[in-house]
């Protein structure tokens, strides 16, 4: 069986980042990604990132993980792509995991887990119809391989990902219908909202929708219009021809490996979902296991970037390794996540994590 | 109704960022449309003049219209795509605006365009002055439009013809 000091699973902007710090530190870091492409999400974010400068602001998502691989690879970092972790045994703390159609195992001292998100489904009739597709998939097909998918769209969802996926089907040619919320309210940031009103495209907010249609693939869509309190409002229905409906409605955390690993979850609505009970560091309930990402609770990338910095940091400490400059790093990296989470904006997130954080476990 | 019920920002939101008469007679200026507390700084960053500033990431970018000289290195860095400049002293009939613009083709200097409001409605026409897509705009074209000088306030987005 294989060991490693550090093992990072997923490879998007917090795993990439952890693996980035903990070998910096020191630590030999082997990164497990299932894609056969690292960067998670950031290969499919064609727009300029929010943050400031050291969150690679106003960079596009897309070009991040190159920035962040030319500095990867200055360290000795083992990188597996096309590789699916398939569990994690605690009673041995060794990782399963899938490559080239072969099974194999690895024991690191300390795993760093990395896994992002999954999108949540809306349930509504024959929400299962060909043309109907998740925002995840529609920006793969877009902007990973270069492919339309649709002629005529309707968006659910005004949060970012929705507002921000509507944009980009404009830009491939698609004409967006619409956007629709179920809430009173746009979530995403207005900056976003105001930039694909004006291109033309209406936000419906209270408004959902109740079903689609089409013999082979979708042809049009039945809304419905919702009081505040999110109960139907019979009568006001509307059909809408559209061959894409987008569902954007969130992420919950993807946890698996933690539930695995015996890590002590809870469900915290304003995270997404259940997700583990981890200290400032980073460190779940199980001493070796760290976590970071959008796995420790839906956030901005920017946050995923620092929270993968403060777990490789603090997962190498553990270890022994220290270049010299660990206390700067660690400062540095637990200051710029309570300046990203110390507007507004991040309330429901501050509420959240204050459910989830640990006492300090760590010395 | 506020830019977080329609995604449009409303009067009083606007006049929070629009700058003062005066100085808008006195030729080219910022106006960023930025209404929320969300993290992010760059437009700071971008800014040679010290005309923007944003104490903390999350505060709304503060500007000083009188120190902001219009130079417009800041419009194709806001991730947001949310500021212009405005030059109300372009003509005696006509103010040119500049907006960021990310879709492709580009539009060539001297098409005339339809111009569009913050709804994306048509209210009239406008001339492409220049089109600047520099390899530091990453991808981020600015646009110079001559528009009617009462529409200076209301175009914010084009729509190119054919």
């Amino acid at each position: 069986m294989k060991k490693r000091e550090i093992a990072v699973i997923g490879g998007g902007p917090a795993g990439l980042m952890a693996a980035l710090y903990a070998s910096r530190m020191g630590a030999a870091v082997t990164l497990l990604e299932r894609h056969y492409n690292p960067g998670g999400q950031l290969v499919k974010q064609t727009h300029k990132f929010f943050g400031s400068q050291k969150q690679y602001a106003a960079t596009r998502g897309i070009d991040i993980p190159q920035n962040l691989l030319k500095e990867i690879e200055q360290q000795e970092v083992e990188i597996l792509l096309d590789t699916n972790v398939l569990g994690y045994y605690p009673d041995d703390g060794v990782i399963g995991y899938e490559k080239d159609e072969k099974f194999h195992t690895l024991k690191p001292d300390r795993l760093i887990v990395a896994t992002g998100a999954t999108e949540n489904v809306l349930p509504f009739t024959n929400n299962d119809l060909p043309g109907i597709y998740g925002a995840g998939a529609v920006q793969t097909l877009m902007n990973e391989y270069g492919i339309v998918p649709g002629k005529k769209a309707l968006m659910v969802g005004a949060g970012n990902i929705g507002l921000i996926i509507s944009y980009q089907l404009m830009q491939a040619g698609v004409e967006v219908e619409g956007i629709i919320v179920r809430g009173p309210i746009i979530r995403g940031y207005g900056v976003h909202a105001a930039k694909v009103r004006r291109m033309g495209v209406p936000i419906n907010t209270c408004c959902t929708v109740k079903s689609a249609h089409g013999s082979t693939c979708l042809e049009k869509v039945t809304t419905i219009n919702l009081t505040e309190n999110r109960e139907t409002i019979p009568g006001t229905e509307r059909e809408i021809h559209v061959d894409l409906l987008c569902i954007a409605t969130g992420l919950s955390p993807l946890t698996e490996l933690l539930w695995q690993a015996g890590c002590q979850m809870e469900y915290v609505a304003e995270l997404g979902g259940h997700v583990s009970l981890r200290d400032k560091n980073m460190r779940t309930s199980q001493e070796s296991i760290f976590v970071a990402g959008d796995a420790s609770g839906i956030e901005e990338a920017s946050m995923a970037m620092v929270e993968g910095m403060l777990a490789g940091l603090c997962a190498a400490k553990d270890l022994g390794y220290d270049d010299g400059r660990f206390k700067e790093l660690y400062n540095d990296a637990i200051m710029q996540l309570s300046e990203l989470r110390s507007g507004s904006d991040s309330e429901k997130v501050r509420k959240g994590l204050k459910e989830c954080t640990l006492k300090e476990v760590t010395s | 109704m506020t830019l977080i019920k329609t995604g449009v920002p409303s009067r009083n939101e606007l006049m929070t960022v629009t700058p003062s008469r005066e100085r808008l007679e006195k030729g080219p200026v910022v106006i960023v449309e930025c209404f929320q507390e969300i993290p992010c700084n760059p437009c700071e960053t971008a800014c040679k003049q010290g005309a923007i500033v944003v104490p903390n990431m999350n505060d709304i970018p503060r500007v000083d219209h009188e120190l902001c000289n219009g130079c417009s290195l800041c419009i194709s860095k806001c991730p947001g795509l949310a500021v212009f400049v405005v030059d109300e002293t372009y003509s005696s009939s006509e103010a040119l605006v500049k907006i960021p613009y990310e879709l492709l083709p580009l539009p060539q200097e001297g098409d005339t365009v339809t111009a569009l409001d913050r709804e994306g409605e048509a209210i009239g026409e406008a001339r492409v002055l220049k089109v600047q897509d520099r390899k530091q705009q990453d991808r981020t074209a600015v646009i110079s439009l001559a528009v009617a000088k009462d529409f200076s306030m209301k175009v914010r987005n084009i729509k190119t013809r054919g």
